[in-house]
């Protein structure tokens, strides 16, 4: 296997970023090791529990099952993407802790991508629904029902701002 | 690169299967092509006959189409039982299918509706019905200089038809225990005209029954005629069995999930 290093470019959280990398470096390796963005987690590394989503072109994706070179081009959205301009909390992180919608936080950077990318495109979800979106990211905690009760309080909250 | 390299190189579309493979070192390609940046293989195109989906369109995309879901009604519902939401967003239609998994929910669809697969190397292009092009768990006719390149799902012209798709599942989004889909048209009296059902995780295949379900046209599809095709399909498959059910249990289910894809699917016709 080679060791060739292909040129990519990536609007990572609005910022353009360029880089040199190997081939099989999966993005969620590099948003984390060379990026320094550490809120993405790294669970199973094989698509499993959902840790590590973020957002590939405004949608939800598993970065552990995506290689850098494949984001090339793309914009990636990670948990540290969400905050306001300003650094203050968005309507949904305000919401997880409203809710004590986390406990050891380990799945919360995931639940928050999944989350988000269902209000984006949906602002009025059903349980039913938000259930669906987070379906695919794993909580050991088992805190779901307060995840499910920040994931409706944020919808709530953004619907009455417009 | 796939006529150059052979067997030791590998399509990477969504990588939603793949990638999982490899970091489990199940797969070992010393060469990727990732098809994800051409557009060409991203389509979705009614036309009277048939719905052509080309092999790189996502999963998210052909689900949320309302013109195709229409059409082939079948792969919406079978889409709802894929995995979740992030990896629809990346996994393609092509890729599931190219993979071949034997209790993946688009393999069984594309079998039981006899969807054509329309494969492309250096050489040319050829089709393959999906019946041929399934030849084994994780295994497909294709050559390894051939690219699976659009996939052409029949439609049924019939006003009146109806399809289902269920399944069981250790967890939602997990591949089948078993997997049940049928599809049937009904006429003015509620005879059926035409019907095909078939089951995933219930041999090396997804399996179609198409002998059984000619055996249903011209019946009205009450309950007597539904368990008789589907005991006699459960009986005609050979599931596996592993850590998560044994073969009998499989058994049953296909004829438990048979009946309920049947049921549900003449009520969908019943509502056209």
């Amino acid at each position: 296997m080679s060791e060739t290093l292909h040129k990519v470019t990536v609007e990572v959280n609005g910022k353009r970023r360029e880089a040199q990398v190997p081939a099989r470096l999966s993005l969620v390796d590099w948003l984390r090791d060379e990026l320094r963005l550490t809120g993405t987690h790294v669970g199973c590394e094989h698509g499993i529990c959902g840790a590590c989503s973020v957002m590939l072109d405004d949608e939800p994706v598993r970065s552990c099952l995506m290689y850098t070179v494949q984001a090339n081009g793309h914009r990636v959205t990670t948990v540290e993407g969400l905050a306001n301009h300003d650094r203050s909390m968005s309507v949904l992180q305000d919401a997880f802790c409203e809710t004590h919608g986390l406990q050891c936080g380990y799945c919360t950077p995931g639940m928050l991508i999944a989350a988000q990318g269902l209000l984006n495109a949906n602002p009025n979800p059903t349980e039913e629904e938000i259930r669906d979106a987070i379906g695919g990211n794993l909580c050991r905690c088992t805190g779901y029902q307060q995840i499910v009760e920040a994931v409706e309080l944020a919808a709530k909250r953004m619907r009455e701002a417009k | 690169m796939l006529a150059t390299h052979g067997d030791s190189a590998k399509i990477i579309a969504g990588g939603q299967s793949l990638v999982p493979m490899m970091a489990m070192r199940l797969v070992r390609p010393a060469w990727l092509v990732d098809i994800n940046e051409i557009s060409t293989l991203k389509f979705v195109k009614i036309e009277e006959n048939a719905a052509r989906i080309g092999a790189c369109t996502r999963q998210s995309a052909v689900e949320r189409d309302d013109a195709l879901a229409a059409r082939v009604p079948l792969l919406r519902q079978a889409l709802a039982w894929v995995g979740h939401a992030q990896t629809r967003n990346r996994g393609t239609v092509g890729g599931s299918l190219a993979h071949a998994d034997p209790s993946a929910e688009l393999p069984l669809a594309a079998q039981l509706l006899g969807a054509k697969m329309m494969l492309r190397s250096a050489k040319g292009t050829r089709a393959l019905a999906a019946e041929k092009f399934f030849s084994g768990p994780m295994s497909t006719s294709a050559r390894p200089d051939e690219c699976l390149e659009e996939i052409h799902w029949p439609v049924w012209s019939e006003k009146r038809t109806g399809s289902a798709f269920t399944e069981i599942a250790i967890r939602h989004g997990d591949f089948a225990m078993v997997a049940a889909a049928a599809q049937v048209a009904l006429d003015g009296d509620g005879r059926c005209t035409r019907a095909a059902f078939g089951l995933g995780g219930a041999g090396g295949t997804p399996l179609a029954f198409p002998k059984i379900a000619a055996r249903l046209v011209g019946a009205k599809l009450d309950d007597g005629a539904i368990q008789s095709a589907a005991s006699d399909a459960a009986k005609e498959c050979d599931p596996g069995a592993d850590l998560h059910a044994t073969k009998e249990y499989r058994r049953h289910l296909a004829r438990v999930l048979v009946a309920r894809a049947l049921t549900e699917a003449c009520e969908n016709a019943k509502r056209q």
